[in-house]
């Protein structure tokens, strides 16, 4: 194959392609002349451009981590029931565009037959937006694929269906790098025990200072371990953030018992009404329970029936936590409040109640 | 995916692993992963498949174990530092055939849009030089194709760049984007994303090919301030589509929506809804807006959708700054250019000097593993504003400094200057200009 006589090619530097190539004619056609659009059932967008032309787009769930033959199965709906041009979601969603109505209901059907679930739009839970987890990647403390699959299952009727309050938006991470993103609900893994060095490898292993470095509460310095260079992590100052395992493996942060998930609450993207905000910590110490996660799915289910139940319509869940308060939240999941729910990292202050507001 | 395609009950071969965990996620309404690895290993005289076997087995021990059991190590395709996640077994003992399992991270067209042909076409390459497992997409904005061998990714990059495909950012360098639908089929859009995206990433190529920044450096572009590629938070250069003139209203469809969900709820899910309590429903069900109390947040619109929309003077805005939780805490994107036009050549060119610049002063100033977020903390805004060339604007912050500790001697010399910016923006002429 690579012979040392071969000359490898030399790389086209095309960065980013062109998209219009790509894209349904109607929408390039009307790019940018777009006038309003409304969803006529849950899954469908319906967007009318001001030149008078209409797409309709139908919205389907996928694994994101597809074998080639769901790919092909998808090109194939695409084909027959679409018009050739299907788009994906940021999460993981695939979208395929037609410009007749009529081809509406049978692309919803070709899809429910093939087991593609049809929604993730308007006031739904869409698909979780998630990490590579034991599948692929080098530091995961859980497997979010497994994750993501057992809680869609358990919310498939909050997915093909509108009656949230507002959007719901689910993240789950394999570690507490948090590649899965700010979530309504961000269901991630919180270690709970320091590293455990093996000191027979650091020293080949690691670039001890940038080691050292990285530490976010200076808890590593360098030591020498059985007369090999090594490092020592200070397991009282230690917050087990797992920063110093990517850089040093040896460094293992994961534990059978000790990888544990916790679950957040309140983050949004979204300018809309409130700014955007970041997630904060609704339980933590759920264990790492594959394959169905059932402790995390019983916490995720207990939020989104007391965020269902008691939201105000365009209410996200941050800011019906906002209005009705902490207090109210903790009653309504039947979650604890502890001490670990009082931050104590830089600006901590700012997230203390600075007033005489409280709830009852 | 149905019972059908299951392979559940099935003949077991010789060599295959057992994998009953993962078996137990292959019932259930949502389409299964796991389906789709027993479709691969599956795959009589598919190259892959044997490798997709070992992948399972190895997987199938990470649910036992609890534990991963992958590194990270060195692979790259000719003339390029990054683009590829390699993965080595730690356990290649038991499952040698997945031994390599490395990621092409491949930069999509922005929007995400594709032709079924294409995508059949990317399916193909994969499963002659790959595992056959694709993921639309990674978090980091790619199309991750999974699972290649060492000989393997440079057969796979050569053919994915013949198709127009290219490497996408990985380690201490330019990141892959991302940009919404957009203009492509949203009335909300206010600038042309996809544009913009293409054009600044493709202008810094080489900093995604041959990293060299001291960390990550990530654009995301959204169209408004739904951002739905979730800018603000993930990206240390947001560029938020926005407008500074009225929201559009139109009144026969004001009184439409009204007449259709009644005029209490649409007290309660606009009126009161509103940040800056900027509307009112008038007693014949038109509406008023004080757009000059208006943040152009998107609620209103994402109400209405027929009846009101973004004004016409449409820009953006610069964000800079966002990140997650190393080292020093979450950051989101701060506000540092509240409004530019984008919409001629010359706009596009003051958007990609501006990118240029903050790259330049990050490459030079940021630590080494330091987010630009972190690097403006550490040395405060006003050193970074003027390190970009950038003057103050109260549009950057929530309210003025509470902390007395600042040096302020100059303070008289500061506030000529913002004066002699304001006559200019009014059109005088300053003494000395």
């Amino acid at each position: 194959m690579n012979a040392p006589s071969e000359k490898p090619r030399v790389a086209d530097e095309i960065g980013v392609p062109d998209h219009i190539q790509y894209m349904h004619p109607v929408l390039k056609k009307n790019l940018g002349n777009w006038d309003w659009h409304d969803r006529p059932r849950p899954g469908v967008l319906h967007h009318v451009s001001k030149s008078g032309d209409e797409i309709w787009t139908v919205r389907a769930g996928t694994q994101r981590q597809m074998d080639v033959f769901t790919i092909r199965k998808l090109c194939d709906i695409g084909d027959k029931y679409a018009e050739g041009h299907v788009r994906f979601t940021t999460r993981s969603n695939i979208e395929f565009m037609v410009s007749e109505e009529a081809k509406v209901e049978p692309l919803i059907e070709a899809l429910g037959e093939a087991g593609f679930p049809v929604g993730g739009t308007g006031a739904s839970i869409s698909m979780i937006s998630h990490t590579q987890g034991w599948l692929h990647c080098d530091i995961p403390g859980t497997d979010a694929s497994g994750v993501v699959k057992s809680m869609m299952d358990m919310l498939h009727e909050e997915f093909i269906n509108e009656r949230m309050p507002n959007r719901l938006r689910i993240t789950t991470s394999c570690c507490q790098i948090n590649c899965g993103g700010q979530g309504d609900i961000a269901i991630n893994v919180q270690y709970t025990k320091p590293p455990k060095i093996n000191h027979d490898l650091v020293a080949n292993v690691c670039e001890r200072p940038a080691v050292v470095a990285r530490c976010p509460v200076a808890a590593i310095r360098p030591a020498m371990v059985d007369g090999k260079p090594s490092l020592e992590v200070d397991e009282k100052k230690c917050v087990c953030c797992g920063a110093c395992y990517p850089p040093c493996p040896p460094m293992q942060i994961n534990g059978e018992e000790s990888t544990k998930i916790a679950v957040w609450v309140g983050g949004k993207h979204s300018n809309a009404r409130s700014k955007p905000t970041f997630h904060k910590l609704a339980v933590a110490n759920l264990p790492n329970n594959p394959p169905h996660w059932p402790e995390v799915a019983d916490v995720v289910r207990r939020i989104v029936t007391a965020y269902k139940e008691n939201a105000k319509h365009w209410e996200r869940m941050g800011e019906w936590i906002d209005r009705i308060g902490w207090t109210k939240f903790f009653e309504l999941t039947d979650l604890a409040f502890t001490k670990h729910h009082l931050d104590t990292w830089t600006g901590a202050r700012k997230t203390m109640n600075m007033s005489a507001h409280i709830h009852f | 995916m149905k019972d059908s395609d299951s392979t559940e009950g099935r003949a077991k071969e010789a060599s295959q692993h057992p994998t009953p965990m993962l078996d137990e996620l292959e019932g259930g309404p949502w389409p299964s992963f796991v389906t789709g690895l027993k479709r691969l290993r599956d795959a009589k005289g598919e190259q892959y498949a044997p490798m997709m076997n070992d992948l399972l087995g190895q997987l199938e021990h990470s649910y036992e174990k609890k534990l991963g059991f992958w590194k990270g190590g060195t692979v790259s395709v000719f003339g390029y530092g990054g683009g590829i996640i390699p993965r080595f077994s730690e356990v290649a003992e038991q499952f040698p055939e997945s031994k390599e399992f490395h990621t092409l991270r491949v930069m999509p067209p922005p929007g995400y849009h594709y032709t079924t042909d294409v995508l059949r076409k990317l399916a193909d390459i994969w499963e002659r030089h790959g595992s056959g497992l694709i993921a639309f997409h990674g978090q980091s904005g790619d199309i991750m194709f999974q699972g290649c061998s060492t000989e393997a990714t440079q057969h796979a990059f050569d053919e994915l760049n013949e198709l127009g495909f290219d490497l996408g950012g990985a380690g201490p360098a330019l990141r892959t984007a991302m940009s919404c639908v957009g203009q492509a089929r949203c009335e909300q859009s206010c600038f042309n994303e996809a544009k913009a995206h293409r054009r600044i990433i493709n202008a810094f190529l080489d900093e995604m090919h041959r990293p060299s920044l001291p960390y990550k450096f990530k654009f995301k572009f959204s169209g408004c301030g739904n951002d739905c590629v979730n800018a603000i938070h993930r990206a240390d250069f947001a560029v938020i589509g926005t407008w500074r003139d009225d929201i559009k209203i139109n009144q026969e469809k004001v009184k439409e929506h009204v007449a259709k969900v009644g005029r209490k709820y649409t007290i309660d899910t606009v009126v009161s809804m509103c940040p800056t309590r900027a509307i009112s429903l008038h007693d014949d069900n038109t509406m008023e807006i004080d757009n000059a109390s208006c943040v152009r947040c998107m609620h209103c619109i994402n109400v209405m959708t027929k009846a009101l929309s973004p004004g016409d003077d449409k820009g953006v805005s610069i964000m800079i700054g966002g990140k997650r939780a190393l080292k020093v805490g979450d950051l989101m994107g701060t506000m540092v250019i509240p409004f530019m036009k984008l919409e001629t050549e010359e706009d596009f060119e003051k958007l990609e000097e501006f990118a240029e610049t903050c790259i330049e002063f990050f490459a030079d100033n940021a630590l080494e593993h330091e987010r630009i977020g972190e690097t403006i903390d550490r040395i405060g805004l006003p050193a970074f504003l003027e390190a970009v060339g950038v003057e103050p604007d109260p549009n950057m912050v929530n309210h003025p400094r509470t902390s007395c500790y600042v040096r302020t001697d100059d303070f008289d010399d500061e506030a000529a200057k913002w004066f002699e910016r304001k006559a200019r923006d009014a059109g005088m002429t300053v003494a000395g200009d």
